[in-house]
């Protein structure tokens, strides 16, 4: 049906989103290579007008040597796998039951999309204080009141606070979308298997699953995006303290904290790597779900 | 109604873009601290004087460093006014970014300002920032719990004496921590402290060729000793109380005793905010008997312009009205001696209304004590007591701070905590060629 | 008999999910309720809390201390701002992708949501030095420019779902009745997928609202939106959890509100091509 009109027409449509992505993506990265090269220590004196050093590979050998690299990468992939399991978990549980009816459907949905909107800034400040604090938090009051010791949270179980904190954030997206896909989900379908005797499980895992798989690979695809570089929850809780560096936090600290241009710029190439890694593992595993 | 109003906001933002030329208006980058929160009050006071507009960037100090660090290191002129720090503000000043307070007036009475914070905030003998309020740091504790452990404070306490009143002061059924000092990771929040700490066990950071010093044994005395104290008679989480998470505690009368900046003592005494405001007694930071370094520090929030601004003069005379003896007065005025900014100025500590202050006393005997150019008992090449004034220090500092941090939480021992910082001391002190 | 067990079963649902709902809305409610308490009072015994009277003295002193109406006007600017901007130049582009795919479609696609995956602390320097260069810093261009670089391959993947369930025939019978390119997207095209584009303004309004890095980073004093708003009450002095909670509350209640109100059309739209 496309006519060589229309392909032509198509391309120059696609042409200014392609640029200015394309600006966005080489501009800064040609950039960050630029300096992961150079010795460019600003505190120093060293600028761009004067010239920096080039080192080769110094900055790329030093980052990856640092004790705390593989940890930061472990503890990644961490955060991004455990927000995944529970957000898409639980988002199906919620989906299913938000499905059934029941009275005062939308005002409870309200209630479970409502934490999308809060900025990560301000969740992360909240649950920090409010609600994890070992003294005046909320949840050490709940705990004393049954007799307990509170939760040091954030650094006695600083991870899984963190996983908790963004799980929090990010439920609601994964239950609207697992939500959309199990409300269009045909219902003949199940009442015929129903009827079938078949029980329950068996309908959830042979039909409702199956159906979501495409919507669960969504979810996957877009939160890791998201969640690759979360930043704000960590700085505002831990600085990066008691295990819960992650890479995005690791490099923030050495292009901001030890004023290490450089050597922050081979660790946002590694980022970009991992991300691609992590991009491409999806694909493989999920990606045939995905057809464009 | 309200549609009204931000539609007039947002003209008054776009009249004020594009024109500006009807008044001067400079920009001032600031920390959220309860001074300068004050001072923002005090602005329309300052446009009276001076046909001056004043916008206020503020900022938690964590965003604020990174921030204004941003801006200096690239030139990229977004502030006519940067609140900086003791360490910042010798390093900017040697690579020329800051406009030197040399021409300052002959009524700002520069000579005024108190030895030690004109001393830190000088590169080569020339001021590059004025100071707002400086600080040292001292013992606060309570007098009443003192009293009813059966034991007196003494003027300046050792770490000894500390560790058994904590003990004795503590009663957790009732919520009294004996003792509540930092531990959050961060060099300028638990790495502060510990590292003036180590000073009063004859602890150092670097020998005088730049080895680091976490393998020595006054070191690993000194987080022995914090770790048991606070074990013992500490609050819970203490591994995450910075300043504020303190602060909040001893107001509360959850804490026996606090050593931390001498400015909170102004807030815990203030009975608006505080539940112990009338109890609360004052003492030199302790050390280890025998060793001749106290375990107090030395800080400033002081105001420096980057150079490069367009507004320099306007910028100057900011400064000069802000740290200058009329402000002290001004505020004096309005708010009582007690909420005058603190550790400034000679004159203050000189005039009769301010000695009255109960912790006027201790706060100036504290800083006179502090001297950053002699932080430790064994020579060091640099300067700065609960800080090292290198570039590379925040760095280096906010990640042994966090080796330290995860000690006090139990998630690894002192040793493994104090090997790894010895380690990524050094590598960075390698890497950035000091070694 | 049935009956009686469908109502029950409702009624189960009901508590159950009325629950659930309650404990994930729990902090912003006790965000909402502190808010309203005197500062020592906040950090008292959930029930002391309750019991303890209300006051918006909070909401004076954080009136007081900043400039709140720039800070809301800024973040409502470039929120909009950069969505507006986005579906600009997103329109198009998802247009050719969803009516002229061609081999290389998908990996365009995922090409574009790639460039989200460069680390943003990492291009600080670059972009702040960029940004001099051009005079963007501190400006509600610049932050709109980025906010919707960073959006636009969310924006354009969820147009391109949207796009791709419009039937060809419609299309082509358009066509057919000589209606132009222009005219095919802006009377056929446009009309159909106002669902899905409502909810594609709604996310990307949320998330340029809450983007607290570069929004923070390139602004001073004129362009700072709410997030640098948060930024000066994350730790003052003392006692703060009241203060704390009326400036939350100020900065994410805007964005709530509209969320809550337009939420029929997120949840309809909201599917990114999951649902055939």
């Amino acid at each position: 049906m496309a006519t060589a009109h229309s392909r032509s027409a198509a391309r120059i449509m696609m042409a200014p989103a392609v640029f200015v992505l394309l600006v966005w993506m080489l501009v800064p990265l040609s950039m960050t290579l630029f300096f992961s090269f150079k010795k460019f220590l600003p505190l120093r004196g060293d600028s761009i007008g004067r010239g920096l050093d080039w080192v080769g590979f110094a900055n790329y050998a030093r980052f990856i040597s640092s004790s705390s690299f593989w940890p930061s990468v472990v503890t990644t992939l961490l955060i991004v796998g455990g927000v995944l399991v529970i957000t898409v978990a639980l988002g199906i549980l919620l989906g299913i039951l938000l499905d059934q009816p029941m009275w005062g459907q939308g005002v409870v949905r309200i209630l479970v999309i409502a934490p999308f909107f809060v900025m990560p800034t301000v969740s992360a400040l909240v649950w920090k204080n409010l609600f994890m604090d070992p003294v005046n938090g909320f949840l050490a009051h709940v705990w004393r009141a049954f007799g307990a010791t509170p939760v040091e949270w954030l650094s006695q179980a600083s991870l899984p606070s963190i996983v908790l904190i963004v799980s929090w954030e990010w439920l609601p997206f994964a239950t609207l979308i697992l939500l959309t896909a199990i409300q269009s989900l045909d219902s003949e379908q199940l009442e015929a298997a129903e009827m079938d005797g078949a029980s329950s499980p068996a309908r959830f895992f042979y039909i409702v699953l199956p159906h979501l798989a495409r919507a669960i690979t969504i979810v996957i695809l877009i939160q890791t995006i998201f969640l690759l570089s979360i930043f704000a929850e960590i700085f505002v809780t831990t600085g990066g303290a008691f295990g819960t560096k992650t890479l995005t936090y690791l490099i923030y600290q050495r292009v901001l904290e030890s004023q290490n241009v450089g050597l922050g710029s081979a660790g946002g190439v590694y980022a970009i790597i991992l991300a691609n890694i992590v991009a491409i593992f999806l694909m493989r595993i999920v990606g045939k779900n995905l057809d464009a | 109604m309200k549609l009204n109003k931000t539609l007039r906001v947002a003209t008054a933002i776009s009249l004020f873009a594009a024109g500006g030329a009807f008044a001067e208006t400079i920009t001032i980058a600031t920390v959220n601290n309860g001074d300068m929160i004050r001072m923002q009050g005090y602005t329309s006071e300052f446009t009276k004087q001076t046909g001056i507009d004043v916008n206020w960037v503020t900022l938690e100090e964590n965003v604020l460093r990174q921030r204004v660090t941003t801006d200096i290191t690239t030139k990229g002129g977004q502030f006519d006014i940067m609140t900086i720090g003791m360490y910042e503000t010798p390093i900017w000043g040697k690579n020329g970014w800051l406009v030197p307070l040399d021409k300052l007036p002959a009524s700002y009475d520069v000579n005024d300002i108190l030895p030690a914070m004109r001393n830190g905030l000088s590169a080569d003998g020339t001021l590059y920032a004025a100071p707002f309020y400086g600080e040292s740091s001292m013992v606060m504790y309570r007098t009443d719990l003192m009293k009813k452990a059966g034991l007196t404070m003494p003027e300046k306490p050792d770490w000894d004496f500390i560790r058994k009143a904590a003990a004795a002061m503590t009663d957790r059924a009732n919520e009294v921590n004996g003792i509540c000092l930092r531990g959050k990771p961060g060099w300028g929040e638990g790495g502060a402290f510990i590292t003036a700490m180590s000073n009063s066990f004859g602890a150092r950071w670097f020998d005088m060729k730049w080895n680091a010093q976490f393998d020595t044994k006054p070191w690993r005395e000194t987080l022995t000793f914090y770790k048991g104290m606070m074990d013992e008679s500490g609050p819970p989480g203490y591994a995450t109380n910075g300043f504020n998470e303190n602060l909040s505690l001893f107001q509360q009368g959850k804490c026996g005793m606090w050593i931390d900046a001498t400015v909170a003592a102004s807030f815990v005494t203030n009975p608006k905010d505080s539940t112990v405001a009338d109890k609360v007694g004052f003492a030199i930071a302790p050390n280890k008997k025998g060793i001749d370094k106290h375990s107090n520090w030395l800080w400033a929030w002081a105001l420096a312009v980057p150079a490069g601004t367009q507004k320099q003069d306007a910028a100057m005379k900011f400064i000069e009205w802000a740290t200058s003896k009329a402000y002290i007065e001004l505020v004096a005025s309005k708010e009582g001696w007690a909420n005058v900014p603190p550790g400034a100025r000679t004159s203050l500590y000189e005039n009769p209304n301010y000695k009255d202050i109960p912790f006027a006393k201790m706060t100036l005997e504290s800083i006179n004590l502090a001297n950053p150019l002699k932080p430790t008992v064994d020579p060091v090449p640099y300067v700065g007591i609960q800080f090292v004034a290198i570039p590379e220090f925040a760095g280096i500092a906010t990640d042994v701070s966090q080796q330290f941090s995860a000690a006090y939480a139990g998630q690894q021992s002192i040793d493994e905590a104090l090997a790894k910082a010895q380690a990524l001391t050094n590598d960075a002190m390698e890497a950035a060629g000091y070694r | 008999m049935a009956r009686a067990v469908t109502s029950r079963r409702k009624i189960i649902n009901t508590v159950v999910a009325w629950g659930i709902g309650f404990l994930i809305f729990f902090p912003i409610l006790w965000i909402v309720i502190l808010s309203f308490k005197a500062e020592g009072d906040a950090i008292r015994t959930p029930i002391e809390v309750l019991t303890a009277p209300w006051t918006f003295e909070n909401y004076s002193i954080v009136q007081a201390r900043s400039n709140y109406s720039m800070h809301f006007f800024n973040s409502v600017v470039i929120s909009f701002g950069s969505t507006i901007l986005g579906l600009i130049i997103a329109v198009p582009a998802a247009w050719s992708m969803a009516f002229v795919p061609s081999r290389r479609t998908k990996d365009i696609l995922m090409w574009m949501l790639s460039t989200k995956m460069l680390p943003a602390v990492g291009v600080l320097y670059p972009i702040y030095l960029m940004f001099i260069q051009l005079g963007l810093l501190d400006t509600r261009t610049g932050l709109m420019i980025v906010l919707m670089l960073i959006n636009l391959p969310i924006i354009i993947w969820m147009l391109f779902t949207y796009f791709k369930e419009i039937p060809v025939d419609i299309l082509e019978a358009a066509r057919m009745d000589g209606a132009s390119l222009r005219e095919e997207i802006l009377y056929v095209l446009t009309p159909m997928a106002i669902p899905g584009m409502a909810s594609t303004v709604l996310l990307n309004v949320i998330l340029a609202w809450n983007e607290a890095f570069w929004t923070l980073n390139l602004t001073a004093a004129n362009a700072a939106p709410l997030t640098a708003f948060i930024a000066s009450y994350s730790s003052p002095e003392g006692l703060f959890y009241a203060k704390l909670s009326a400036a939350s509350v100020m900065a994410i209640a805007p964005i709530l509100i509209l969320g809550w109100f337009s939420q029929k059309q997120l949840v309809r739209g909201l599917t990114f091509g999951a649902v055939k």
